[in-house]
């Protein structure tokens, strides 16, 4: 355990060690209080029965965020330490290949945790300023945390695998957003789909993140939902498993 | 302490190991000699279980590096090519995160960074980032890294390159210090290094097993000859052919003179027979002298010989 906490700690001090996770930091901060903005400027003396948290989630703007910084933050995880050459010192000394992916992701977990703190302060502004506790409660927020951890979940091992696919970290960057955005517009048919009862569009709305999200943001858990994103998230650890692994394939 | 039998890598059509096969004894220094892309690098990253061979058996302390990995890992401190290491840490910081990863107690795990830093003279340099230091002094890092857990054996991937003079006589004499203690296995193409810090040698070309064996019995097959008779290049060519003292090289000299360098791969002193030859010939002979064998002639020979075989 001790090792998996080492590694961790790497993981998450390497975003600090330079600018690069400061910089991350400020964008998405500066995303969030911007879609806060016009949520809020949207709603400004109209009546709406949605949580805030419905009203932002339905915006662009946690999608886009979503999707830009997801592969940022995970584009680092293995494609530099083997351009570095740091990734052959790592997996000869006595760690497990499970280990070093799961601490990888796990690292680039938290930083993403850590990104959407403010979310919350700007919860919290907006109920002060409201006034009323039905605007937002303890329990939207905490379904809505949830949904926010999973999605990023399914998106930290999705960029973990893109990244463990090459030494090069624009590469993994770019092929890591490309998978996120297919997976994202692969679900966004559903809302073309409309009423449709064919394979193409029960699996658009199968795998429609929106539609996912849409109820952790009402304060409801979906255990369909849950299971989709954890199974999702297994998948591709197991993927980046296979390709760490595959070094040792004869 | 490492036992390798028939071991072959391919990447895709390209055969970078061919069937090696070689022992290292416990507490054995031993060089592993070749030109770039001899399959040095590839031999020891299979040998750390960083990758598998295409055929072939390795055991590191009885322990199979294919089916053992985590055992091996807890037996070796590796030191690959180009001493790869985060720039943003600090020395002190990157040996405390080595010393987690190889699951040294906590309580001795800084006694122990400070042991490995002193004896690889980098204690002053401790709370700098590894980025800001010199070529040399991230040498003597990896190296630290390596001896942190008191593996028995230490693999070091050209533990010499790109240092100054005294920082390389500094890393002889660490490596030199290990001997006895630890089995350290070093690869190097400056034959120099390897024949002062190594008991044992391990020649690759081209990915197959040129000489294995004690430095010392390599050496005496290095064993050339040089004579300077008066005569014409001509009748030393022929007469070099005669005596069959393997390859010899014949070249003129001021004054009728002609210089004859004998490799002569055997492990005799052929001095005698050189004299009585020339005597006979009633060629005067102004030098006759056994050279100071050295590992580069035994190498260029041994390579030589492959590529003339080929």
């Amino acid at each position: 355990m001790s090792v998996f906490r080492a590694l961790v700690r790497r993981e998450l001090s390497a975003f600090f060690q330079g600018p690069t996770g400061f910089i991350i930091i400020a964008t998405v901060l500066f995303l969030i209080g911007l879609g806060f903005v016009v949520v809020l400027s949207g709603l400004n003396g109209q009546a709406t029965p949605m949580p805030v948290t419905q009203v932002f989630y339905g915006t662009y703007f946690f999608w886009v965020i979503l999707l830009l910084i997801a592969p940022v933050i995970t584009m680092r995880s293995f494609a530099m330490e083997r351009a570095s050459g740091t990734y052959e010192s790592l997996m000869t000394a006595p760690v497990g290949d499970w280990q070093v992916v799961l601490s990888k992701f796990t690292g680039a977990l938290i930083f993403y945790a850590i990104l959407w703190l403010p979310l919350l302060v700007c919860s919290g502004v907006v109920r002060f300023y409201v006034g009323e506790s039905a605007v937002l409660e303890p329990g939207t927020i905490f379904t809505s945390a949830l949904g926010v951890l999973l999605v990023g979940c399914l998106y930290m091992s999705l960029g973990c695998f893109a990244s463990a696919l090459t030494r090069n970290q624009a590469v993994a960057a770019v092929s890591g957003f490309a998978l996120g955005a297919a997976l994202f517009f692969t679900g966004f048919f559903s809302f073309f789909a409309g009423d449709r009862s064919d394979w193409l569009s029960q699996l658009a709305r199968h795998v429609s993140l929106p539609n996912h999200m849409e109820s952790f943001s009402r304060g409801v858990i979906d255990l369909g939902a849950v299971i989709f994103f954890s199974s999702l998230t297994a998948l591709f650890l197991y993927f980046t498993h296979k390709v760490v692994e595959s070094r040792r394939w004869k | 302490m490492i036992e390798v039998q028939h071991l072959t890598k391919h990447y895709g059509k390209h055969v970078a190991l061919d069937g090696v096969s070689f022992s290292v004894d416990p507490g054995e220094v031993v060089g592993f000699l070749g030109p770039n892309g001899a399959g040095k690098s590839t031999t020891m990253r299979i040998l750390t279980t960083f990758i598998a061979a295409t055929s072939g058996t390795a055991r590191v302390g009885g322990d199979c590096v294919f089916e053992q990995p985590a055992r091996v890992r807890k037996r070796i401190g590796y030191m690959p090519e180009n001493n790869p290491l985060p720039l943003d840490l600090r020395v002190s910081d990157y040996l405390g995160f080595r010393a987690e990863l190889k699951r040294l107690a906590n309580g001795k795990a800084a006694e122990r960074i400070n042991e490995v830093m002193e004896q690889c003279d980098v204690a002053d340099v401790a709370g700098r980032f590894i980025g800001q230091l010199s070529r040399g002094y991230r040498q003597r890092v990896g190296m630290a890294d390596a001896l942190l857990a008191k593996p028995d054996l230490i693999v070091l991937d050209e533990p010499t390159a790109g240092l100054d003079p005294n920082q390389v006589r500094s890393v002889r004499h660490l490596i030199r210090d290990l001997a006895g203690r630890h089995t350290v296995l070093i690869s190097s193409h400056i034959l120099s290094e390897i024949e002062m810090t190594c008991d044992r040698v391990v020649i690759l070309h081209d990915g197959r097993l040129l000489a294995s064996g004690a430095l010392d019995e390599l050496m005496a097959k290095a064993n050339a000859v040089v004579a300077e008779v008066k005569t014409t290049l001509a009748d030393a060519k022929e007469w070099a052919t005669e005596l069959a003292l393997g390859q010899a090289e014949c070249v003129e000299q001021p004054g009728g003179y002609v210089h004859c360098r004998f490799a002569n791969t055997t492990t005799d002193d052929v001095r005698e027979t050189i004299f009585a030859s020339a005597n006979e010939r009633g060629w005067p002979l102004r030098e006759l002298s056994r050279l100071a064998p050295s590992l580069e002639d035994l190498f260029v020979s041994l390579t030589r010989g492959r590529e003339g075989g080929e």
